[in-house]
């Protein structure tokens, strides 16, 4: 193997990465905040909401987890057009991040809501709370911190998965690296250190995660 | 302009979706033969087995498999091969899958009661003989379900191969699209095959998880 690896090009490309991480990042920050609320509302019709309401979100659970993400990037982006729903790469990012989220989180913290015991519901119920008021105060949090780690790792996912929406021009550091590389002809240091940051990333928000989890769940009073 | 009936479009991308799920198969066997490796490495007794392999799945599952396919493709041919993107592919996947399968049952394996190491231990048996007749056998029965549960990742990721150049089950979509101008009904399409291809093996995987629990609680 007679190559010289040169990383001289991050000195004149260095703000094209950092832009790009940027978008990364944001499209993570949005996709991980509304995708856990898709994932929380949908949970909650699927366990315990009406019954005309329950095949709509497991047929929506079940498409979105049995097709490959890229795929749903492209029907959003060049197939909603058809129908006149165009938008921008970044919305459209953003949106198939947080669909794709949200059936992800939908199955596991469903899995949390229905490893309740049953006498929860029945306390909520005879406090006189309604049926959503039990589920906001009393099933909720605890089922949030039963599966957090899950989900955590759920978020990491598909920030990693995220590298696929340079496909449809959203600037993301998939895009920076890609464009950095078509300029420098540096293709494997280019996607060297666009993996080392990747791995970089997954790292600190799995740290930014617990650290999270920590802090929104208290600490239960040992029994 | 030629025009392309629906059937035109469908037998197209019905005839990629062979790569797609030639490349599966390809990935899942390969990735559970180095995954099988990786997984003894990883619960060994060594010092440099279990922090190679733990390094490795740390790699394989913090980056993302885009980044791991481009890696293969560039950096295979930094040893001066002309690399064809099917090679490229197929090493990525295989890879990444087998990191990700090394750590399932490794979770399976480490769920075996510790009694059990202890008592084939005591019956005077060796490391491979308690692995080969006491924890792989009941370990094997955990691992089923979630095991058929991640061939529909290993699926799903190879749609991120058309990306590096792959005429599989996604580039045929764009391509179809690119000469159709009908992506509503191409992409359309290509998700339903996908759906087709990876439903199946949820609800199977769901079965099994199933079945055998029920086989777990007559213990």
């Amino acid at each position: 193997m007679n190559y010289a690896f040169d990383f001289g090009w991050l000195a004149d490309y260095w703000p094209v990465l950092l832009k790009g991480i940027g978008i990364t990042v944001e499209l993570t920050l949005v996709g991980g905040v509304l995708g856990i609320g898709l994932g929380i509302a949908c949970a909650w019709a699927r366990a315990l909401g009406p019954g005309w309401l329950k095949p709509i979100v497991a047929a929506y659970v079940e498409m979105i987890r049995n097709t490959p993400f890229l795929i749903q990037l492209f029907f959003i982006f060049f197939g909603l057009p058809a129908l006149g729903l165009r938008m921008g790469e970044l919305p459209a990012a953003n949106l198939a991040m947080v669909i794709n989220l949200g059936a992800y989180g939908c199955e596991i913290i469903r899995a949390g809501i229905q490893a309740t015991p049953r006498g929860q519901f029945e306390a909520g119920a005879s406090l006189g709370m309604s049926r959503i008021e039990t589920f906001r105060h009393v099933v909720l949090v605890p089922a949030l911190q039963r599966i957090w780690p899950a989900l955590s790792s759920q978020i990491v996912i598909v920030m990693l998965g995220s590298a696929a929406v340079s496909q449809i021009a959203a600037e993301d550091l998939t895009f920076a690296a890609n464009f950095i590389q078509s300029r420098t002809f540096r293709a494997f240091e280019t996607y060297v250190a666009a993996t080392l940051i990747y791995l970089a990333l997954a790292i600190a928000l799995r740290q930014l995660l617990r650290g999270i989890g920590w802090t929104i769940f208290p600490k239960r009073a040992a029994r | 302009m030629s025009d392309f009936t629906t059937w035109d479009i469908l037998r197209n991308l019905l005839l990629s979706a062979r790569w797609t799920v030639l490349l599966s198969i390809v990935s899942f066997v390969g990735g559970g033969l180095v995954g099988g490796a990786l997984l003894f490495a990883r619960i060994g007794k060594g010092r440099l087995g279990p922090a190679f392999a733990r390094t490795y799945i740390e790699l394989f599952q913090g980056t993302p498999l885009l980044m791991q396919l481009f890696l293969a493709f560039f950096g295979l041919g930094l040893f001066g091969i002309d690399v064809p993107a099917w090679l490229a592919a197929g090493v990525a996947l295989i890879l990444w899958t087998a990191a990700f399968l090394a750590e399932i049952w490794r979770g399976c394996v480490e769920s075996i009661a510790k009694g059990q190491w202890e008592a084939s231990s005591s019956l005077g048996m060796g490391y491979l003989q308690q692995m080969r007749w006491v924890i792989l056998p009941q370990a094997l029965r955990i691992a089923v379900p979630p095991t058929v549960g991640f061939s529909v990742q290993v699926v799903k990721g190879t749609a991120l191969t058309s990306i590096i150049g792959f005429v599989e089950l996604s580039k045929a979509g764009t391509m179809v699209t690119n000469a159709t101008f009908e992506p509503f009904t191409v992409y359309g399409f290509v998700a339903l095959i996908y759906f087709c291809l990876c439903w199946p093996l949820s609800k199977s995987s769901q079965i099994l998880e199933r079945k055998l629990n029920v086989a777990h609680r007559n213990h």
